[in-house]
């Protein structure tokens, strides 16, 4: 099982991505955002960071970049595809992921950890986790606020696709355990068929004591073995 | 041909850096009741045909410039 992690112009979580995976078992190698053939490839993350410079709207270009179309064709395929942080902007923009993500609603950039709870088991980033657990994850982002338009956030509520919620330490979703004004306190969606996943928080940050959680560990191992059972 | 794209972000989408102007104006002893700060962006098109153009600009405004589910758009000539 081989994991692309892509590289763009501006992309700065890409080797933490790459070390955690390896550190779980995986293999994961960098593809640049040229590539036009991820073939060889089970899954991609698309790692967090400020792709184009975040020009025009956090990920408005780099849905653009060359990779996005094998991205968007493994996706339909049913591959494993996550996006963490700007990678989530990305997959919003390229309208593979519903929603949109906005400044932080108190305009503050937020870097610290928060905790997650998790909302299903049923999607490419909490297969390996279970429902109701909560989740201590470093959150580094001023554009973390997810939104959707009434009608479309119906439908995600409908299908289950939130997939992580703020919450606070004892699992109980409240208005001060959103830290960013999103929807919902949503932290993490998925796509209907749950082989497409975002979330803002950084799991590679949290796979070692060393950084002070390894609740990152799970969310990773969820996406490695969905590359293992989707056999594309 | 020159065209003008406004982009602005759609009436429910919250504008957090007119919302700031706004504060610093009134600071200012301004009395203004709402700020929104809008984008604009100049674009120099190949040829005359207006309706070729504005086709051209709206399928920019359509896959790039704008995102709908955030923001409009305004296509305008300039002379």
């Amino acid at each position: 099982m081989n994991a692309a992690v892509v590289v763009f112009p501006g992309s700065n979580c890409e080797h933490d991505v790459v070390h955690a995976l390896r550190v779980l078992g995986a293999k994961a190698e960098l593809v640049w955002h040229r590539e036009t053939d991820l073939s060889d490839f089970d899954g991609v993350i698309l790692p967090g960071g400020f792709a184009h410079g975040d020009y025009l709207r956090t990920g408005a270009i780099a849905r653009f970049s060359p990779v996005m179309k094998e991205v968007t064709r493994m996706a339909n395929e049913g591959a494993p595809i996550i996006g963490i942080c700007n990678g989530f902007q990305v997959l919003c923009e390229a309208g593979l992921l519903p929603g949109v993500l906005l400044e932080n609603q108190d305009l503050k950039f937020i870097c610290r950890p928060i905790h997650l709870r998790v909302e299903h088991s049923n999607s490419v980033l909490t297969r390996a986790a279970s429902e109701g657990q909560v989740l201590k994850i470093p959150l580094n982002s001023y554009e973390g606020n997810y939104k959707a338009s009434d009608e479309d956030f119906k439908a995600i509520v409908t299908n289950h696709q939130i997939i992580f919620r703020y919450a606070e330490a004892s699992g109980e979703i409240s208005g001060s355990s959103n830290p960013n004004g999103s929807m919902g306190a949503a932290a993490g969606i998925m796509n209907k068929a749950g082989n497409v996943a975002g979330l803002m928080p950084h799991p590679e940050r949290a796979t070692d004591q060393i950084l002070g959680s390894v609740d990152g560990q799970v969310i990773l191992e969820s996406f490695i073995v969905s590359m293992e059972t989707a056999g594309v | 041909m020159k065209v003008t794209v406004t982009v602005r972000r759609l009436p429910n989408i919250s504008d957090p850096q007119g919302t700031t102007v706004a504060r610093a104006l009134r600071d200012l002893g301004h009395e203004v009741a709402k700020v929104r700060v809008d984008k604009l962006i100049t674009l120099e098109i190949e040829g005359d045909d207006p309706d070729a153009v504005r086709a051209q600009a709206e399928e920019m405004c359509e896959k790039l410039l704008a995102n709908p589910v955030m923001e409009e758009y305004e296509i305008s000539f300039q002379p």
